[in-house]
């Protein structure tokens, strides 16, 4: 079986209002934004019979506005335009770099943003950086919106906490104070077009006495949901950087997350590959 | 019905809107140098230029397409009349069974016409998202650095 083009009903609305109406009157639509996901389920006859909703007419989400505080980010934009926009590479480069390990330049091309956090995979690659910006995510209904922080729009694989009739209308991202450390990295079985066996991103500021004033450590593809490291963050926090604390840091690591063997790579491996992440993150040239 | 401008022509579309950008290609346009692989976005074989930018086809519904500029393999040139890239590919044996290659020209062309370095290492990421059975790469690869030198020298004797 393929995907049947003759079996779908297509909802092509030309702004969010309309949008919105539409998801409201028939809330079994399917939201298609980049289509770099359902578009593989679709042409594997996984998705015949259903009703879509086009958002790709949708030009007031595809834009990245600058804030006072930061930038907000149209659900609509892709991981390409993210990765070469000028203020994200040099305030969020984690955000930056993420979007730069997502598939090839074509699937860059093509997936959004907004659609990367409604797909909520355990393993979306933005999720680590987003995570540890603490970005916040703006939704919108018919005649209403909410914004939620990040790791809350998450309930379980493939799971979030939108409502019927709800979309994603922007992530909202501060920029931080200019971390002494920022790290990301993803481990896969190809330095591209990879899908990660664990994927990191810290930000790490030190005081003036060279105490960790604080620390965020996320981790993706660890357990259903992306999540911060908060046993070790608060581990960390106050204290001097030394290899005694590094350690105990790393054996705090598996507190925090549940990785499961599965096609990709093992708990053991995921684990100490992560920990390993860790260490890396907190020692080369801040250790004494 | 939906309008696209592809290889630099007008064309009109009637019939369902959810059908891929490949497809559409291949039966109505009659386009058939876009080939497809994987069918699951993995191998860019379907690698088509979207405004300008290079994507899988078999994962673009057409009604995503409407309005918008679509450029082919046979955008390039005629075998009467290769395009350098083309021409490279031919010279490096850059081409081995043929599948891969009009997705390879395509995202090696996007790179090379918008300035992209010519060093192996920036190359190969940005063709990281074409998969060639043969794995031919080093050639290919070749071909796409020599293209970028050239156009480079081009480029620098244009100013």
């Amino acid at each position: 079986m393929r995907g049947d083009p003759g079996s779908m009903t297509l909802l092509r609305p030309r702004s969010v209002e309309e949008a919105l109406g539409l998801y409201a009157a028939n809330p079994g639509a399917v939201p298609l934004a980049g289509g770099t996901d359902f578009m593989v389920a679709w042409n594997a006859g996984e998705a015949n019979g259903r009703t879509i909703l086009d958002l790709s007419r949708l030009g007031a989400w595809k834009r990245i506005a600058v804030t006072a505080t930061g930038v907000r980010v149209g659900s609509l934009v892709t991981h390409r335009e993210l990765q070469r926009h000028p203020l994200v590479r040099r305030r969020l480069p984690l955000l930056a770099q993420a979007c730069g390990t997502i598939g090839g330049h074509q699937i860059q091309a093509r997936g959004t943003l907004g659609g990367n956090i409604a797909n909520a995979s355990p393993a979306g690659d933005t999720f680590p950086p987003l995570a540890v910006y603490e970005a916040r995510v703006r939704l919108r209904s018919a005649g209403e919106s909410r914004t939620l922080p990040f790791l809350e729009v998450f309930t379980g694989v493939k799971k979030t906490a939108l409502a019927d009739g709800e979309l994603i209308d922007s992530i909202e991202i501060d920029f931080p104070r200019r971390p002494t450390r920022e790290s990301f990295r993803k481990v896969g079985t190809r330095a591209a077009s990879a899908i990660a066996k664990t994927v990191a991103a810290g930000l790490l500021w030190l005081s003036s006495d060279g105490r960790i004033r604080e620390v965020r450590f996320a981790l993706g593809s660890m357990a259903p949901t992306v999540r911060r490291l908060h046993s070790v963050e608060s581990l960390l926090a106050g204290k001097r950087p030394t290899s005694r604390l590094v350690e105990q840091a790393a054996d705090l690591l598996e507190n925090d997350v549940s990785p499961i063997d599965d096609l990709r790579s093992t708990r053991a491996y995921r684990l100490e590959v992560s920990r390993n992440l860790l260490r890396a993150f907190l020692s080369s040239g801040l250790t004494r | 019905m939906i309008e696209l401008t592809v290889n630099r022509k007008k064309r009109r579309y009637r019939g369902p809107s959810f059908k891929r950008l490949l497809d559409v290609l291949r039966e109505d346009f009659e386009l058939t140098g876009t080939k497809e692989g994987c069918g699951e976005g993995e191998c860019g074989a379907c690698t088509v230029l979207l405004d300008g930018e290079p994507v899988n086809s078999c994962l673009v519904p057409v009604a995503q397409a409407e309005g918008s500029r679509v450029e082919t393999v046979e955008s390039l040139g005629a075998s009467s009349r290769l395009s350098p890239l083309q021409q490279s590919f031919l010279e490096e044996g850059g081409a081995q069974c043929g599948i891969c290659t009009p997705g390879m020209l395509m995202t090696a062309w996007a790179y090379v016409r918008g300035g992209g370095p010519a060093d192996p290492e920036s190359v190969r990421t940005a063709l990281a998202g074409n998969l060639c059975r043969c794995t031919g790469y080093q050639h290919i690869v070749a071909a796409v650095v020599e293209t970028a030198k050239r156009e480079k020298r081009k480029r620098a004797r244009a100013r």
